[in-house]
């Protein structure tokens, strides 16, 4: 694997700026929240590393959320995130998010963010190999057109269209995820990049319900070429329901024989927290087609092998 | 025993009782799904190739491989025969399970035999052997064609491209992960 140069280190430098260039051109504040925390978001098939007593953070989401409770209404943070036995081409077990918050928005909203903030690097980051040619972005023998509205293809729609079944009989006969990376995944953000959104419920323990249909999350995912580059959705701020999805998670947790805790001051904030929408952004994959890289390790300064 | 999680390429591991090796392998995690392990192997007797997706609770035995260092005594018709130089024993490949390692193997050449329990699936070889050149055009001193490279054939029928002053009857090293010349073989 060739290691990140100057010139490679240079051009992440560029890409770092150009991000908090687009968020702070539009009034966001921009955030540092711990990476140790006591108790995390219950998430099932999410592994955290213990450190001494904490935990280290899997994403930022606990506490971006509680910081909107106290009248932030656009924040984003930079920062690394721990996620254990998530090693590939793709992951890395310690790796850079973006998230962004913003109040009194929902998951469209943030389709529209993802758009905008593609075209300001396309116009900061020229010289990158992925924008060499105006307008698209070029990988591995792929170009999308970036041009807006990029495409939108609920999990229903493409379920039906690439796996002949509906998610739901997916999931029933416990084949969804297995449908969604054989199938389904290899036909997104192929022209245009592809949110594919309108989750089954079940599968967005953190995300609103749709108010025209109580068996779907308002959460949506970002394909490029094929790859899964930011997971986003209108936030739930029912403390109420959140706790009771808390639990299951807790009773899945358990069952697969870890620990973990109810996020009770979290809870708390909920019900204080506006309407809110909410997106995690994989950074190290987005510079990785950006800077024409096939592999997350050759994209990022120091990949596990090289330390 | 392997859990999926330890899957990576060049992992053998044992299913319904036959010897697999990953030859690709890719992790994945969808949303916020599962990991999910997706696995190419290939059948170490068969050569058969299959893809399939594992999940991390999926377990594997470790394939009972050993290598073991035999001589190679002689061919007969498509048969292969080798030879235990501790023991004597004796154990037989045919010509399709040794495949392009027929390039570089001459008699009484010391090789890794490869089993599966009992039975023999595969040999390798060492990187360089030394073969005797046996079809060459002579070298023509002084000849201004340009060309860098002629072609010859060794004694095993293999044919390589080597510097024109190699002359028939040399013998010359070859690494046989490439079949690639290496140098004029010293005497």
């Amino acid at each position: 694997m060739p290691e990140l140069g100057l010139q490679g280190l240079k051009e992440r430098s560029a890409f770092l700026t150009a991000l908090r260039s687009f968020f702070l051109d539009r009034d966001y504040l921009e955030v540092d929240t711990p990476l140790r925390l006591p108790v995390l978001l219950p998430e099932a098939h999410i592994i955290p590393f213990a450190s001494e007593g904490f935990w280290l953070h899997t994403s930022p989401e606990l506490c971006m959320k509680r910081l909107l409770v106290r009248g932030c209404p656009r924040i984003f943070q930079i920062c690394h995130c721990f996620r254990k036995e998530e090693k590939g081409r793709l992951h890395q077990e310690e790796f850079a998010m973006l998230e962004w918050y913003r109040t009194h928005a929902d998951y469209g909203d943030l389709m529209r963010d993802c758009e905008a903030l593609l075209a300001h690097l396309a116009e900061k980051l020229a010289e990158l190999p992925g924008f060499k040619t105006p307008g698209r972005l070029s990988w591995q023998g792929h170009s999308l057109d970036l041009s807006p509205p990029w495409e939108r293809l609920s999990v229903h729609e493409a379920f039906q269209r690439y796996a002949q079944v509906s998610p739901e009989e997916a999931l029933e006969r416990d084949q969804y995820e297995e449908l969604l990376v054989e199938r389904v995944e290899p036909h997104l953000g192929r022209e245009r990049p592809t949110f594919l959104h309108d989750y089954p419920a079940t599968l967005a323990s953190l995300a609103r319900k749709s108010p025209n249909n109580p068996d779907l999350a308002e959460r949506f995912e970002l394909y490029l070429c094929g790859l899964e580059l930011a997971n986003g959705f209108s936030e739930l701020n029912d403390p109420a329901e959140q706790r009771t999805r808390f639990a299951a998670e807790i009773v899945a947790i358990e069952s697969l024989g870890r620990q973990a805790a109810m996020p009770e001051r979290f809870l708390e904030d909920l019900g204080r927290m506006p309407k809110a929408a909410g997106i995690a952004l994989g950074l190290d994959r987005l510079f990785m087609l950006l800077a024409g890289f096939d592999d997350i390790r050759a994209a990022i300064p120091f990949p596990d092998e090289a330390l | 025993m392997y859990t999926a999680s330890d899957l990576r390429k060049g992992l053998k591991v044992q299913i319904d009782g036959e010897p697999y090796i990953v030859t690709e392998f890719e992790f994945s995690k969808p949303g916020k799904g599962q990991a999910l392990y997706r696995t190419k192997m290939r059948n170490m007797i068969t050569g058969i190739q299959f893809t399939q997706t594992y999940r991390s609770n999926d377990k594997f035995d470790p394939a009972n491989l050993e290598e073991r260092t035999m001589q190679f005594l002689y061919g007969q018709g498509d048969e292969f025969h080798f030879m235990d130089t501790g023991n004597y024993e004796q154990i037989t490949l045919t010509r399709e399970q040794l495949g392009d390692n027929l390039n570089f193997l001459i008699d009484n050449m010391e090789v890794q035999v490869l089993f599966f329990g009992d039975r023999p699936i595969d040999i390798s070889l060492p990187t360089f052997v030394v073969l005797e050149v046996t079809v060459a055009d002579p070298w023509a001193k002084g000849d201004t064609s340009g060309s860098d490279t002629k072609p010859v054939t060794v004694q095993t029928g293999f044919q390589l491209q080597v510097p024109p002053y190699i002359e028939l009857g040399e013998k010359i090293q070859i690494d046989t992960r490439t079949g690639e010349f290496i140098k004029r073989a010293k005497e």
